[in-house]
């Protein structure tokens, strides 16, 4: 009997990331029917009950509505699909795939990374999305403010990728989407996107001011309102090193007791 | 037979507990590559807790594991072991070739994707939701899955548990089939008749030790042994510490029962050398030897039995 071939000695696999991995978690992304009701035609609707018959009226600090509420919705639908494809490692614990994951080479950081740049695919889907529509329903910016706003609300969903996977790796399946999508939308209005924080008022402001949405909403509207700011720089980054630790220790716990 | 004298499994003193439960008592198992093992014990002896300690999916509280001389993960990083899990482990929004392509996406050299499909006998249905597949037909996609980094260890943890009985045999020919390459199988039961059908060699656990580890012959051999009953006087107890091998003894009210693969030798014993009377000899059925060598109220440790020296 020949055991030569099986038993052979071999190197250890690097566990790293690659194409087919990517491509393929792209792919159940894009096929999940509501994910992209939750990334594309949700926003989309907002826009056009909130957006879209006051676009061409002026705020009370003088910027265009209709730019501030398509900018603003576009971080939010980058948000959405940027936690909705991190909290479906949900999905997978619950299904035990990321218990088979581990009888692979597949390292932990490899997954989060695929994990990480499948989310930013997603809400890379749901800008372009949100700026087609905004485009064909009239809004206008110049280049310059279309390419920084998509930018910050595109690279800022990495923060709100942390975060899905954070409660992900936290909480059963069936509840994730259920408690993530009011949770965003409240971090939304906070955020200041579904409306200016100035009209909150001085104490919801001034909380609003620490919400992980402000900072990045704040950055994708400045090439419109002209305005910067380190502060919201610090948000940002603040808010992503929570959900990171947050996510990294979640994980550990989970790998621990699977 | 083997070339290698590296066991494919060695695994020494494990003992692992869930709170006050002691699931694995101070386990020891080698296995020699080429073996196609049976892990056989009732539900709860024990065997999926070892297994995923031979795996490294979790860590023993005391003891170690070694997989063709490489800790657990170091073995699953380089291919060497593969698994085929009881439940779960699948994702429901994939098709069966993407499944494999996914798992083969691991690995840096793989098997081709059909060329596994189609040992695992489900090329036809490849292009089928997972979700779509019955539990035969997902439990042969993990074992596609197995196969793509074509291990020299193959573990499959109860594999055939909810299949009809077609649906089982099929996935045991593709199985056997593929352990006639040289590949080392072991695999977990409840079910006597597949560790008889299928294995080399059967290790019978029971409370998370090893109770019994032969060929099927062997243990076929003690499960369908025979029961004496006598009547022994009280005071003679004592005498029965030189009784021949047995796989139990009671004693209840001056009566005797001894469970025994070897009867005339311990009828031949009780005769010569205590006052033992109304002997009575009776076959045991197999199945009930089974339950008796594995079941909760079988006398524990001095019922170890291994076989030495060569098969039968």
């Amino acid at each position: 009997m020949s055991t030569a071939t099986v038993v052979q000695e071999r190197k250890p696999s690097a566990g790293g990331v690659n194409r087919t991995f990517l491509w393929i978690e792209i792919k159940r992304m894009l096929r999940n029917r509501r994910t992209i009701i939750f990334t594309v035609f949700m926003p989309a609707v907002f826009f056009f009950i909130f957006g879209l018959s006051n676009k061409d009226k002026l705020l009370p600090n003088g910027h265009s509505y209709g730019q501030y509420i398509l900018i603003s919705l576009t971080v939010y639908a980058a948000m959405t699909a940027a936690t909705g494809a991190g909290s479906q490692v949900a999905v997978e614990r619950a299904q035990g795939w990321s218990r088979q994951l581990r009888l692979t080479p597949l390292l932990p950081g490899a997954y989060i990374a695929v994990k990480a740049m499948a989310a930013l695919t997603l809400s890379l889907v749901a800008v372009v999305a949100q700026f087609v529509i905004g485009a064909l329903a009239g809004v206008t910016m110049d280049a310059q403010t279309w390419l920084t706003a998509g930018l910050v609300a595109w690279l800022g969903s990495l923060v709100f990728a942390a975060l899905g996977l954070f409660v992900g790796y936290l909480m059963p399946s069936q509840n994730v989407m259920q408690i993530l999508g009011p949770a965003l939308a409240i971090l939304a209005m906070l955020g200041g996107l579904f409306m200016p924080i100035e009209i909150m008022g001085e104490t919801f402001g001034n909380i609003a001011k620490f919400t992980p949405a402000y900072g990045i909403g704040q950055l994708a509207r400045s090439p419109i309102t002209g305005e910067f700011d380190w502060a919201w720089i610090v948000n940002v980054l603040i808010w992503l090193v929570i959900f990171v630790a947050g996510a990294a220790m979640a994980f550990r716990r989970d790998t621990k007791r699977v | 037979m083997t070339t290698a004298s590296v066991p494919a499994v060695h695994a020494a003193g494990l003992h692992k507990s869930f709170g006050k439960v002691h699931a694995v008592r101070g386990l020891d198992l080698t296995v020699q590559p080429g073996e196609v093992v049976a892990f056989l014990g009732p539900n709860g002896a024990g065997k999926t807790t070892t297994i995923d300690m031979i795996l490294g999916l979790s860590a023993p509280d005391q003891g170690s594991v070694s997989i063709f001389g490489h800790t657990p993960r170091g073995a699953i990083a380089r291919g060497q072991v593969a698994a085929v899990m009881q439940t779960g482990g699948l994702l429901r929004d994939i098709s069966v070739r993407e499944t494999v392509q996914l798992n083969a996406a691991m690995f840096d050299s793989s098997r081709p994707v059909d060329e596994v499909l189609a040992r695992a006998g489900i090329l036809e249905i490849a292009d089928r939701k997972v979700e779509k597949c019955s539990g035969g037909q997902q439990q042969r996609l993990r074992f596609a899955m197995a196969l793509v980094s074509d291990p020299g260890l193959l573990i499959l943890d109860e594999p055939t548990t909810g299949m009809d009985v077609a649906g089982r045999r099929d996935f045991w020919t593709a199985i056997r089939s593929d352990a006639q390459r040289g590949r080392t199988v072991i695999f977990a039961t409840h079910y006597l008749e597949e560790a008889d059908a299928y294995a080399d060699r059967i290790v019978l656990v029971r409370q998370g030790s090893i109770v019994a580890d032969g060929t099927a012959a062997q243990i076929k051999n003690l499960a369908s042994g025979r029961t004496v009953k006598a009547s022994l006087p009280a005071a003679e107890r004592g005498l029965l510490a030189g009784m021949p091998p047995t796989e139990s003894v009671e004693y209840d009210g001056g009566r005797l029962t001894v469970r025994t693969g070897d009867s005339d030798a311990v009828v031949r014993y009780l005769l010569n050398n205590t006052g033992a009377h109304d002997v009575e000899v009776a076959a045991n059925n197999l199945e009930e030897a089974f339950v008796a060598l594995t079941g909760d109220d079988a006398v524990p440790e001095s019922t170890s039995i291994t076989f030495e020296g060569d098969l039968v």
